[in-house]
């Protein structure tokens, strides 16, 4: 707008207190990295690496985790394995070293996409919903508005497992225990009420004089809503999606419960990899490690928006 | 360009009474002004006129057709806001031609073009074209706010004060422009201002608007000759009107309660008035002053000659000339 730009003055803090906020950042990210930075690099060892005592720092780094992750594997005699061909590849040669074709492809693929799927589809609605009913809440005389909005928000307050085993009887009688659409539906049903939320603060710090003045050019409301609320919300809008995708693409405890062998997501399916002898490190590491990227991509994309979206209109543009 | 007729026309928000009866038309190709404080219901009687509120009851008819239940978009009427007039994700060209892009009025591009660049000349903003929204001066944005409207030829321009946020100067421009420009163009406009100076200087009518109620109506002569109210007394004349109990003034008619008393109402001489005040202080405004006086408790401001050279602690004495009288409600009492 013309009078809401121009002033706005921040005190600019002193250097010292600018330091000593560095330095509590910077600390921070370290504490929250090192997890990470540990999944990261275990991916990359041998399994015996992996569960050595003390922790190794310094290995021989391994594609083992990464070929079993993709893989899978039968246990074969010496004498069979010396019969086969020249090894098809790296993870053919690294599984004959331990006395094992390659049987296959794993399930993390299929998993894996099945995640894109239900996070993506369910963020879209999520946000495309919440976006419409914010706009309406804060636009229109709704009828017992604050009761409404009190009572979508605390559809938020309660665990979601709380309603698991409901939802589980409810979707095996309509069908939809063990698909994607049920995985969508419910996610984008969690996420909704976050996105009404969010998105109606961001949009009541639209001036609704912008929408008047564009139906007084001529224009019905949905036409402005897109021409001139939609443009100005971006910055809400793409915070709310990253917080609906984070939510979608790292829930567990429905997708253990909710789904097997067709719709089943990442995060139920990447810790029970399997390997000799027990629970796969490297692999299970190599699986979460790849599971990040997604969601880094995405918030790297977004991270202007994101900037100026957590400060919850705050921020002026 | 036509004549808007507003019959009776009552808002209330909640509790709030906005507008109360409010009956005024503007005819095609006049200037009105609606003067009022803040909170007066201005701003309420231009969105109820632009079709942004309803009227809780009464009628309003653009060009002898009734309006009163139409969408914005039916209305054929162009707003100025009183802010948020700029869209800030456009920049000045796209701001400018937005309501030509409608989608209803398909315009070719090329006339959109040529038209907002007719009109970016009027307004001297030509070579701010391709700049952003956000990248203008005050002056410059309140130009572009105006050229939104101008770039059609609606029934009736309604302006809510576009030049309230401009120093006094811009203003002062801005106002000779927009003059010459509704003159040119022969625009029908209602601008509304809680500034007597543009209503008085732009308007062919004045309309005097306080607490949801059109007080008086009429050219600006009319209303600061003849203001049926003390109310209106106080809204034009600079200073403002002294208002003062007839009881100190001997001989005014009876049922006077109150006299006004503009500088122009008001003699000053050193000595032989009708009454006696002292100067408690002295404003130097360059070709002029102002005179605090304090009149037996009551202060007086009035306008001086600077070469009179009165100073703080003076007594002078005042005579009335011909000055207006109000009853014990505040409604005028006839000399
Ligand atoms: N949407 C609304 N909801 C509730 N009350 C409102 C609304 N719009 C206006 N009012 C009230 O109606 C009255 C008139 O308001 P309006 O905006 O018309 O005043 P105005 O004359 O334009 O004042 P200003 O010079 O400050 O702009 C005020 O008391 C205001 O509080
Ligand atoms: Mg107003």
């Amino acid at each position: 707008m013309t009078s809401a730009t121009t002033a706005h003055s921040v005190v600019e803090p002193s250097t010292t207190t600018r330091r000593f906020a560095g330095t509590l950042v910077v600390l921070y990210a370290i504490i929250t990295m090192i997890p990470l930075v540990w999944i990261m690099l275990t991916a990359f060892k041998s399994p015996d690496d992996a569960i050595s005592y003390p922790p190794k720092v310094m290995f021989k780094p391994s594609l083992e985790g990464f070929c079993n992750l993709f893989t899978t594997r039968s246990r074969q005699t010496p004498e069979f394995i010396r019969s086969l061909g020249p090894p098809q590849g790296l993870c053919d040669d690294i599984a004959r070293s331990r006395n094992m074709v390659v049987a296959g492809p794993s399930n993390y693929v299929p998993r894996f996409v099945n995640s894109l799927i239900i996070a993506f589809g369910s963020t879209v609605l999520a946000v495309a919903l919440g976006t419409l009913s914010a706009y309406g809440f804060s636009r229109f005389r709704v009828p017992l508005k604050d009761d409404l909005l009190f009572f979508i928000l605390s559809t938020r307050m309660m665990p979601p497992i709380a309603v698991a085993i409901p939802i589980y009887l409810m979707y095996r009688t309509i069908g939809l225990s063990d698909t994607r659409l049920g995985m969508i539906l419910l996610y984008t049903s969690v996420n909704v009420s976050l996105a009404v939320w969010l998105l109606k603060g961001f949009i009541d710090e639209i001036p609704r004089e912008y929408e008047e003045a564009a139906m007084i050019d001529g224009y019905t409301r949905f036409q402005a809503f897109v021409k001139v609320v939609l443009p100005q919300a971006t910055t809400g809008i793409a915070a709310t999606a990253i917080f609906c995708l984070i939510f979608a693409w790292n829930e567990y405890a429905f997708a253990v419960l909710l789904t097997s062998g067709n719709a089943q997501t990442a995060p139920p399916f990447i810790p029970i990899i399997i390997g000799e002898g027990g629970q796969d490190w490297p692999a299970v590491a190599a699986g979460t490690t790849l599971f990040l990227v997604p969601i880094v991509v995405f918030t790297v994309l977004l991270r202007k928006h994101l900037l100026r979206g957590i400060t919850f209109g705050a921020v002026r543009k | 360009m036509a004549e808007v007729e507003i019959k009776a026309v009552s808002k209330a928000f909640g509790k709030t009474q906005a507008l109360s009866d409010l009956s005024l038309t503007i005819g095609d190709g006049e200037f009105v002004a609606l003067l009022g404080p803040t909170g007066a219901g201005k701003t309420t009687a231009l969105r109820l006129i632009a079709g942004l509120e309803q009227p809780d009851s009464g009628s309003i008819r653009i060009d002898g057709r009734d309006v009163t239940g139409d969408a914005p978009a039916d209305r054929d009427v162009a707003f100025v806001f009183q802010q948020y007039s700029l869209y800030p994700h456009l920049t000045v060209f796209e701001n400018m031609a937005f309501a030509l892009r409608a989608p209803t009025r398909r315009m070719p591009e090329a006339d959109i073009r040529a038209k907002v660049q007719e009109v970016a000349r009027l307004l001297h903003i030509e070579t701010k074209l391709d700049n952003k929204a956000t990248q203008l001066s005050g002056g410059q944005m309140q130009r572009v706010a105006i050229g939104r409207a101008l770039v059609r030829s609606p029934s009736i321009y309604l302006m809510d004060e576009p030049l309230s946020s401009l120093d006094a100067k811009l203003r002062g421009e801005l106002r000779l422009e927009l003059k010459r420009i509704q003159v040119d163009l022969g625009a029908t406009i209602l601008y509304v201002t809680h500034d007597q100076t543009e209503a008085m200087t732009m308007a062919s009518r004045i309309g005097v608007i306080e607490g949801g109620r059109l007080m008086q109506i009429g050219t600006p002569r009319e209303i600061y000759e003849n203001p049926i109210n003390a109310h209106v007394a106080a809204r034009l004349g600079q200073p403002t009107i002294n208002l003062l109990p007839a009881a100190l003034f001997a001989g005014a008619p009876v049922g006077v309660e109150t006299i006004g008393a503009r500088t122009e109402h008001l003699t000053i001489a050193r000595g032989g008035g009708d009454i006696s005040a002292t100067v408690k202080r002295v404003e130097h405004l360059g070709d002029q002053s102002h005179l605090h006086l304090d009149l037996a408790g009551r202060p007086v401001v009035t306008l001086a000659d600077p070469e009179a050279g009165f100073g703080a602690g003076d007594v002078v004495s005042l005579r009335l000339n011909r000055p207006l009288f109000f009853d014990a409600k505040g409604w005028r009492v006839a000399a």
